[in-house]
């Protein structure tokens, strides 16, 4: 049984926007809305140089990173064709206008990394 | 099996093939395609056939789309298969192959992409053995079988395709004869200057020609084999192999069967269907589009997206027609056409051309430039084509010559260029050589991608290696590396370059009807020019690119009345410091013309030790840069040094440069740090389309370097003098001299009505050299020096837009800072 953790309403997060999520241990997570409402959640990194991707501009279901214009997709954490690498994703839950993150996965995912660039 | 559409596809060659790339593209599930070939082979680039017969390349390496290509995006292909007729009320094709059989097919849309037939002289002898076209694999290979057998061949044709072929056969070691019905070599590209100094050149090469020669008959041996080629004049040439290569025609033979209209070609609108029947479309060199058939690949590509387009039903792409240019593909020999290359001399309608000719017969370098009306409209370049893409590019955009006529000719890095060590001749540098400065990208990588993926247009190498993706100074030696590698037909065509993918908009379009009809927001934007939205959107949200540039326009266009919308702001100017490689930002306070007291030094200090901000530089601008800030300190970091926004990250008035003046300089004649401090407090807060900086000197020593600057103003006894437009960035470009004027209230006047202009009229990320270049310093004269009203009337403008803008460090409510980025949340 996933373990949900609350960390925000939908509407703190920007239309087109992103927030960042500190966690206990390991990069900040990046959670994204775009202008469907729908959220999106991926390491605070991008595959390239490890650009803060919620820094980037929203588009679609796209993030722009903002080092090297790099396009990331926000469903699958890829980079679009024809740069190449993915970001760690994380699961989303959106109940009630509250976003939800899976606590393990905060726990566990890509927490080694910590040093920025 | 699925009720999906039925396309079928007449035509297995790169227009069509390309066409079908970009359907699938944009929706791959929404047809069953079905794709006839009369060749053998999988969709290969018939442009690098020359290479191939020269030795240079081998078939396996022109292929562009392997036969799994076809599988794996579900296309039926049926090579060898030739449509024979097609059925338009059943709609139904009927193909044929070499054994007799039948094959049919049903469409819902049909594609006609059967290219160009080789015109064949209809002299006696053409059917004999040994006599061929060049045109596609089979008539290659013939070719290259021919040089092993025989010695002696002959061309007919001097063209393009004619000098290839005679070359492709030298090289495999026959005796090559080229007969040529003109007075000088490819006359449809060359003036006869440069058709003599090609003719030398491959006449030094072994190459003999017969010019001015009309073939009479070709003769057989007794086995029914060409033998030689007599002329009318009598005389005859031997030749064991002919290869016609006098033109060719759009091969309509099916399209004419079918009942459609051909003229020239099959004739297309500018959604490329068929003027007879709109479920049938034509696209390639059997399409006739406003009277013309293009031969070469960029205008084909282009139109293979427009009908891509219009087949996934997005409809909203228009051909407009292309303006082509031609570079032969033989190894060694630089030439370079487009446009009116001959000059028309005097025309009534359009005016009189005028020519400026560089000749070296030594050197074996010719360049001429044809020039109607301040423009160039035509260029024709032998031996040094280095520039050619350049002066194609001038052509294509139509823009006035006559600020850098006297140094056209000279070419583009004599107009200033820096980052790659001066490197000009892209055939000559070595793999290992740099290319791209900026992202540190080789030659070599870049020819290997061109042959790899299958480029062929400029975009596409910048998506696959970021070779010229940043700065951009290294555009024209790509371009030729691309001219060199995805062969000769190079050309860049859009007439009309559309601000991104989202839109087939150009900038000065999107830019007018914001203007006309009074969008105020994004959506009105996205609404009104029906801008593209992905599968995944409910509505339009732009992207990266056009975002940003039609929130400028928005803004520019109807201040106090359009909202900004950080969202359409890139991360700098949404969090009003500058983003480093770390995520970390800088922060520059604005002293006002470069000064500063003790008490502000102090506060910086300060603050440098309390967020312990690792690095502190002072900057070209005359300002204190603080590395190293974290994003959460950013906001107490602005209320601690309690300075003003320096927008030094903003596309906006950064810098005021100043020299001490006269105030304590003893050869000071201006109080020119006053003067910058002035301009400074009025238009600092001044969104712009691009970064702009001021400069002020005291006297003409002028040692804040005014003369690189948007505005530099120099002091002199009885004035200022004013010069606008200079860049100190990847091209040096001087300012020019705009106006003397006497008092400083002017120069505030001329300064702000210029700024405005620019804002008004200029294209996002254009800086105002490039924006003075596109409009002519004549125009901004005439609408600032001339225009007295005007020029207030600018100056007016201007004020009104910065009365009472935010001081985005201090006053986040009123200059929209989603103060929620500052802030991590916490789990």
């Amino acid at each position: 049984m996933t373990e949900w953790k609350v960390i925000c309403k939908v509407d703190d997060i920007p239309v087109l926007g992103a927030r960042r999520v500190q966690r206990a241990k390991g990069v900040e997570v990046a959670v994204f809305r775009n202008a469907e409402d729908k959220v999106f959640a991926l390491l605070d990194q991008c595959p390239h140089k490890r650009g803060p991707l919620s820094q980037g501009l929203v588009f679609g279901e796209t993030v722009v990173c903002p080092l090297h214009n790099w396009h990331i997709g926000l469903v699958d954490g890829c980079a679009h064709a024809p740069d190449e690498g993915c970001t760690t994703r994380f699961a989303v839950r959106v109940e009630n206008g509250e976003v939800a993150l899976d606590v393990q996965e905060l726990n566990t995912l890509a927490v080694d990394d910590t040093t920025p660039a | 099996m699925t009720n999906k559409l039925k396309l079928v596809m007449v035509g297995n060659g790169m227009a069509g093939v390309r066409t079908l790339e970009e359907l699938i593209k944009l929706t791959p599930d929404l047809y069953d395609i079905t794709v006839f070939g009369s060749e053998p082979h999988p969709n290969y680039n018939r442009i690098l056939l020359s290479p191939v017969l020269a030795g240079e390349q081998t078939l396996d390496e022109i292929i562009l789309n392997p036969l799994d290509w076809y599988s794996e995006n579900h296309i039926t292909l049926h090579t060898s298969w030739t449509v024979t007729e097609v059925d338009r009320v059943k709609r139904i094709v009927h193909a044929t192959n070499a054994a007799g059989e039948i094959k049919s097919a049903p469409y819902d849309r049909l594609i006609l992409a059967t290219g160009s037939n080789p015109f064949m002289l209809p002299v006696p002898g053409r059917k004999l053995d040994g006599v061929l076209a060049y045109r596609d694999i089979a008539d290659t290979q013939a070719m290259i079988d021919a040089a092993t057998k025989y010695k002696h061949a002959v061309v007919i044709g001097g063209g393009l395709l004619g000098l290839e072929a005679a070359n492709g056969l030298m090289k495999r070691g026959m005796s090559v004869t080229v007969v040529h019905v003109g007075e000088w070599l490819m006359e449809r590209q060359l003036d006869k200057v440069a058709g003599g100094l090609l003719q030398r050149s491959l006449e030094e090469r072994g190459m003999q020609f017969r010019m001015g020669a009309h073939t009479q008959e070709l003769q057989a041996d007794k086995n029914g084999r060409v033998a030689s080629v007599l002329f009318k004049d009598g005389t005859h040439v031997p030749a064991e192999l002919v290869v016609m290569a006098v033109g060719i025609r759009p091969n309509t033979a099916l399209a004419e069967k079918m009942h459609l209209h051909c003229e020239r070609g099959i004739v297309v609108s500018d959604t490329l269907q068929t003027v007879t029947d709109p479920r049938i479309y034509a696209v390639g060199e059997c399409a006739a589009h406003r009277g013309i058939a293009y031969g070469l690949v960029a205008p084909l590509f282009e139109q293979g997206k427009v009908l891509a387009n219009h087949l996934a039903e997005f409809g909203i792409g228009r051909y407009t027609g292309s303006l082509t240019s031609t570079k032969l593909k033989v190894t060694g020999i630089d030439l370079f056409s487009a446009g009116d290359f001959m000059g028309s001399g005097n025309d009534d309608v359009s005016g009189s051309t005028e020519e400026i000719i560089l000749s070296d017969p030594h050197e074996g370098v010719y360049k001429k430039l044809v020039i109607r009306n301040d423009q160039l409209v035509g260029a024709c370049l032998y031996g040094d084509t280095v520039d050619g893409s350049w002066y194609f590019k001038l052509l294509r955009d139509g823009r006035s010559v006559a600020d850098i006529r006297e140094k056209l000719m000279f070419g583009e890095s004599n107009i200033g260029d820096v980052g790659h060590e001066g490197h000009n001749k892209a055939a000559s540098m070595p793999d290992d050589a740099e290319v791209c400065g900026c992202n540190g990208v080789k030659k070599g990588a870049i020819c290997k991608a061109i042959k790899d993926k299958g480029l062929f247009t400029l975009d596409e190498v910048r998506k696959h290696t970021k070779a010229s993706a940043s700065c951009g100074s290294c555009t024209g030696l790509v371009e030729q590396i691309l001219m060199f590698t995805a062969g000769g037909d190079y050309s860049a065509t859009p007439k009309k370059k559309a601000i991104c993918s989202c839109t087939d908009h150009s900038h000065q379009e999107v830019r007018d009807a914001i203007r006309d009809h009074k969008l105020l927001t994004n959506e009105a934007v996205f609404d009104f020019l029906e801008w593209k939205k992905t599968s995944a959107e409910s509505k339009a949200t732009g992207c990266a690119t056009c975002r940003p540039a039609i929130n400028y326009y928005r803004m520019s266009s109807w201040p106090k009345e359009a909202l900004d919308d950080p969202q359409s702001r890139l991360i700098n100017e949404r969090s009003h410091a500058n983003i480093q490689k770390d995520g970390t930002y800088s922060v520059i306070p604005r002293m006002w013309g470069g000064e500063t007291t003790a008490d502000e030094l102090r506060r910086i200090a300060d603050v440098v030790d309390k967020y312990n901000i690792p690095t502190v530089k002072v900057t070209g601008g005359q300002r204190i840069d603080l590395l190293g800030v974290k994003k959460e300190d950013l906001v107490n970091v602005w209320k601690d040094i309690g300075m003003p926004c320096g927008h030094a990250y903003a596309k906006a008035l950064r810098t005021v440069k100043t020299c001490v003046g006269s105030e304590w300089c003893r050869m000071g004649t201006q109080d020119s740090t006053q003067m910058g401090k002035d301009l400074e407090k009025a238009m600092w807060r001044m969104y712009a389309p691009h970064k702009v900086k001021f400069a002020v000197s005291g006297c003409p020593r002028n040692c804040a370097e005014a003369g690189i600057k948007d505005v530099g103003i120099i002091g002199v006894d009885s004035g200022w003098e004013m010069y606008i437009a200079g860049n100190g960035g990847i091209k040096t470009e001087v300012a020019e001299f705009f106006v003397k004027v006497k008092t400083s209230e002017e120069v505030m006047e001329y300064t702000g009505a210029f700024m405005q202009l620019y804002r008004e009229e200029g294209w996002y990320l254009e800086r105002t050299v490039h924006y003075v270049n596109r409009v002519g310093m004549d125009y901004v004269k005439k609408k600032i020096l001339d225009d007295e009203a005007g020029r207030k009337a600018l100056w007016a403008r201007l004020q009104f837009a910065l009365d009472g803008e935010p001081d985005p460090w201090f006053e986040f409510d009123k200059a929209q800072v989603d103060t929620r980025q500052f802030e991590a949340i916490t789990v």
